[in-house]
Formats: structure tokens, sequence, C-alpha cells
């Protein structure tokens, strides 16, 4: 099955990131920028464990191994969650790729409470139903990840209006010039503490 | 690529613009393309002139406020938008819809895929040189839009769809309507077939070109008529069966040729299909209610995002919501299906001839709305 097939394709990204250095120092940056974080934080991760307590008795240790998770498709729309550090988006692209998944969309999600700006890539198969969701989080300041245009051409316009909305630079983009947005554009719309 | 074209790329070029007022690109289009003579050596779509940022516009009302909006960015498949969006807030919110207005929902999107595909014809045709079909097609469609005025209450921009349901439930006269409507149209496809599919000059505009590889539709994510055309068996409504089309028998066309004829044929051949699911629809129509019970007034997806992809008339139309909760979206992604159909452009048409890639745009069918958004 494909699922499977993609999910330990994908797995093999994880090797080095067991301890998932970057989630802790996350936290930890989180906990310093806010002094309530640890609630909202608590919230965030409600749903997270509902789900896939759900799906895997057996997770009991609280945090779960880093890797690709299966999600409901019925009640999420996607099959597989993909969250990776920036720097192995390449990767992820490349392994697909290889399995013939085409790309239906890229864009970005503002968390501005969080400091991050989130990358969301849905990619899809043309064969058998299996979406999967490739999402990174950059630093709100520094927002940068490596382009994927050369991997998959369709990704070139996704990254520059996801340029236009968010402000995040796609590293190695042969064009990143304003699409959507007038050619002289200097704002993000997309950004929460955009005003008009 | 054009072997004379490889040749005399030492030579001389010049950029000419394509837009953004001009016929064959159907709206706000610009298309910077570098010649060589009549032959094209880069072509570059300049987008934006109508982009008025529906994104923003969804995370700053509520979500029934934003139903509005849907219509207005594929105005030719407005029902489809309608349906993408609210099935993707059911999804999100967890909201059950009665089995007759899922029913409705089909009927009326189908219907309204077919008049998207009769405007697309005309228009194209008339792209061609070709103007008569132009009139024959817009007599047809005209039949469509009365029929979905009686039930939407506009022509155009319909905004039919409610969580949980329709707005307004359908009468005898639609249903007695629609299938003269079917029994008609049954009629003029033959002529259709016989008047511009079969003529020697479209087909001499048409065959072989403009040629899209399975390859490249996977590569820029093309779906719709475009893949179908270029052999690739997909379309949403099969794929991942959403809504009721599960319970209907109807075929996906696909043409292995890739090139525009092909694209041609798959949307002529899709109005058949759609009028097939209309006839079974009509017919297993089951009686009771439209709107949930329990009327749906306040929606508050739980956090977490969620996704929500319907087959609009040009393609694959996803919906990515993000909720943190409250009665506003925290992020509303459209993946709008002739972006990423579009976006193959530059390297479809590269060597081509001028007069051969306006066909070949024409064959993609694009709304400039819906990929400005």
């Amino acid at each position: 099955m494909l699922l499977t097939k993609i999910k330990e394709a994908l797995n093999s990204l994880y090797e080095d990131i067991q301890a998932e250095p970057e989630a802790a120092e996350a936290a930890e940056t989180e906990a310093k920028a806010e002094e309530a974080a640890p609630e909202a934080q608590a919230e965030e991760s409600k749903p997270v464990e509902q789900e896939e307590g759900a799906e895997a008795e057996a997770a009991a240790e609280p945090p779960p191994p880093p890797g690709p998770r299966e999600t409901d498709y019925k009640a999420k729309g996607y099959h597989l969650d993909v969250d990776l550090p920036p720097e192995k988006v390449v990767a992820a692209a490349e392994i697909l790729n290889r399995e013939n998944f085409f790309i239906e969309a890229i864009t970005g999600v503002d968390w501005i409470d969080d400091q991050q700006l989130e990358v969301v890539y849905d990619f899809n198969h043309f064969d058998e139903l299996c979406r999967v969701v490739v999402r990174t989080r950059l630093d709100r300041n520094n927002p940068e990840v490596p382009t994927i245009s050369h991997i998959y051409q369709g990704a070139n316009w996704h990254e520059r209006e996801t340029h236009d909305f968010f402000g995040i630079i796609f590293t190695g983009h042969p064009n990143l010039e304003p699409l959507l947005l007038p050619e002289d554009a200097d704002f993000h719309p997309l950004l929460k503490d955009f005003k008009a | 690529m054009n072997g004379l074209l490889q040749q005399d790329l030492n030579q001389e070029t010049f950029t000419i613009n394509l837009g953004p007022q001009h016929p064959a690109t159907h709206g706000v289009l610009r298309v910077k393309l570098v010649m060589d003579g009549e032959y094209i050596v880069e072509a570059e779509p300049v987008l934006g002139y109508i982009h008025r940022m529906h994104e923003k516009m969804g995370e700053n009302r509520t979500w029934a406020k934003f139903l509005p909006n849907c219509g207005r960015m594929d105005y030719l498949s407005a029902l489809s938008y309608n349906h993408g969006y609210v099935a993707a807030v059911e999804r999100a919110a967890g909201i059950e819809v009665p089995e007759r207005a899922e029913y409705l929902r089909v009927i009326t999107v189908e219907l309204n895929r077919i008049s998207s595909h009769l405007l697309w014809f005309g228009a194209f045709v008339l792209d061609l040189g070709g103007f008569t079909p132009l009139l024959y097609a817009f007599d047809d469609r005209e039949q469509i839009l009365d029929l979905l005025e009686s039930v939407t209450g506009s022509r155009l921009t319909y905004c039919y769809f409610r969580f949980g349901g329709v707005y307004n439930d359908i009468d005898d006269s639609f249903i007695t309507g629609t299938r003269e409507f079917i029994k008609r149209l049954r009629k003029r496809m033959p002529m259709y077939d016989a008047l511009v599919t079969k003529n020697v000059i479209l087909i001499k505009r048409l065959k072989d070109i403009g040629p899209i590889s399975k390859d490249m539709a996977r590569r820029y994510g093309a779906t719709g008529p475009v893949a179908r055309g270029s052999g690739i068996n997909f379309d949403v409504r099969k794929h991942e069966p959403y809504s009721v089309y599960s319970e209907f028998d109807f075929d996906i066309p696909v043409y292995e040729e890739g090139d525009s004829m092909a694209r041609y044929m798959v949307r002529m051949d899709e109005i058949e299909q759609s009028m097939r699911i209309i006839e079974q629809a009509l017919d297993k129509l089951p009686e009771g209610e439209i709107q949930p019970k329990k009327a749906v007034k306040l929606v508050k997806p739980e956090k977490g995002d969620y996704y929500h992809a319907v087959e609009a008339a040009r393609g694959s139309f996803g919906v990515r919501v993000v909720s943190d909760g409250t009665n506003q979206a925290y992020r509303l992604k459209l993946r709008s299906p002739t972006y990423s159909n579009l976006s193959l452009f530059g390297e479809a048409s590269r060597g081509m001839l001028l007069p051969d890639a306006l066909a070949l745009m024409g064959s993609l069918d694009l709304v400039i709305p819906e990929i400005d958004r």
C-alpha cells in the first residue's frame, strides 16, 4: 500500500532527529518569551493527544517518537502528517517525487504567538488516494526555507505566492518576485500584524 | 522543441505583451512573450491584475460571511467553489448534511459544470476564429441559468449552499425543466459534434498542438480536464468520493494524447457524464430535510487544520482550513485548479507558433479571478 510505503520512506528522514532537539529548543525559547506559555502549550497539545489515542493505545509515553504521523482521514482530510525541520523539506520532496506524488499547494500560516511561520506543503497522488502534508516551522524574524521548485516546477508559483503573502524566503528560488501582489509590493498581507 | 528555433537562438529576439486586455486571455491576464519571429522562445504569465486577497477576507469575517466570496472566484462554476468551502467547514466543525441536501448539491453543481463547459466551448472556438458555435452554446447555457436562477436566486455568482445543507428546496417545475433541458442538450450534442468537433479546421488547429505530457502535468500539479487530457485518470469525484458521488454510475473521460484536442474532447464528453449524474440524482432524489433539524447557527471548529477538495469544472479545488477554535478562520487557503494548470504554460508553449499557443491557452480553460483570487 502506498501509505505504508511512503511513511516508511519518509521515516528515514527522522533518523538523526530522534532526540528532537529543535522541539526542545523551541519550547525553551517559548517559555522565555512568554510566561503564560505552559498553559497555552497544554491547551494546544490536547487535540493531538486525543487523535493519537484513538489510533494507537500503546503510545503511552508523553512525547510521541518523531516521524510521520498517520491521521484520521475522515476528520482531517489527509492521511499523513509530516513535521520536519526546514533543511529536510527538499529531501522529503525528493522522496515524494520518486513515488510520483504531485503537488497540490504550498502555503503558510502565521503563528504570531509562537513567533513562528509555518510552511505547509500539500501532496497528493494520481493513482491512489494518499494525501501527504509536509510542514515545517520557521523563525518568524528570519523565515528561510530551501526551495523545492527544482523538483516540482509547479512549486515555483506556490512559493512566490507564499513569499508575497508571508515574506517567507525560499532560498535558491529562481525568481522570487511578487506574483499576485504589485511588482513593487513591500508588504505581506497575511501576516497577522499586517495593517492595511 | 522546434529545430529551427534552436538554431536561431543567437539571433535577435523581441519581447511582446499579450494582454492584460486581450480577448484571448479571457480576462486580465498578461503574458510576456519573448519571440523569435512567429515562434515563442519564452512565455511568462504575469498575474495579479484582479487579485482581491480572498484568503485575508476569510480571516477577518465569520465562517458564514465568507460564503458569498466563493462565487466570486470561479464565476463560471461558482457552485463547485461553494461546495468546496462548505464541505471543508463541515468537515472541520463536524456538521452532518441531510441526504436530500447532498443530492441537491450534486444536481446543481453538475448543471453548473455543464454551463461552464458550454461557455468554455463557445469561447474556445471563438478564440480559434469560429464565431457561430458561441451563439448556440449560449443558447443552451441560458436554459441552465434560468433553471439555477429559479432555485438559487442568482444567475452567475451563486451562493446556494449553507453549512449543513442548501438554502432552498427545488420544486416540480425545476425537475421537469431539468429533464427537458437534458433531453434538449442530448439532441444538440450531435450537432456540436458535426458542426465543430468533426470540423477539419478545428482538428487542424488542435490536433498535436500544445502537448502536455503526463510527467509535466504531475510536476506542475495540473488537474481536471488538463490532466485527464494527458492520460491521467484523476477526478476527485471518483478518486476521493465526497458528498453522494459514490452512489452514481458515471465515467471519467480520459484521453492519452495530451494535445489541445484531447482536452477539448474530455470536456465535451464530460457534459454527457454530468447529464447522466443529474438524471440518476433526479431519479433517486430522497425526500426529507434540506438543512439539519437543529439549525447550524454558531460554527466553531475545533483547533486544528482540515483539508477538503472537490472537482470543480477546471480541476481539483481544495480548501485548507486552519481553525483556532473561534467563529473565524485562523487561516483559509484556497487551492485553485487553474493556478496550477496555467503554471505549466511557460514550459508547454516553448517553441510554439503564437497562434498555436493561443489554442493551447484556450484549451486550459482559464478563469482569471480564480487564478488571482
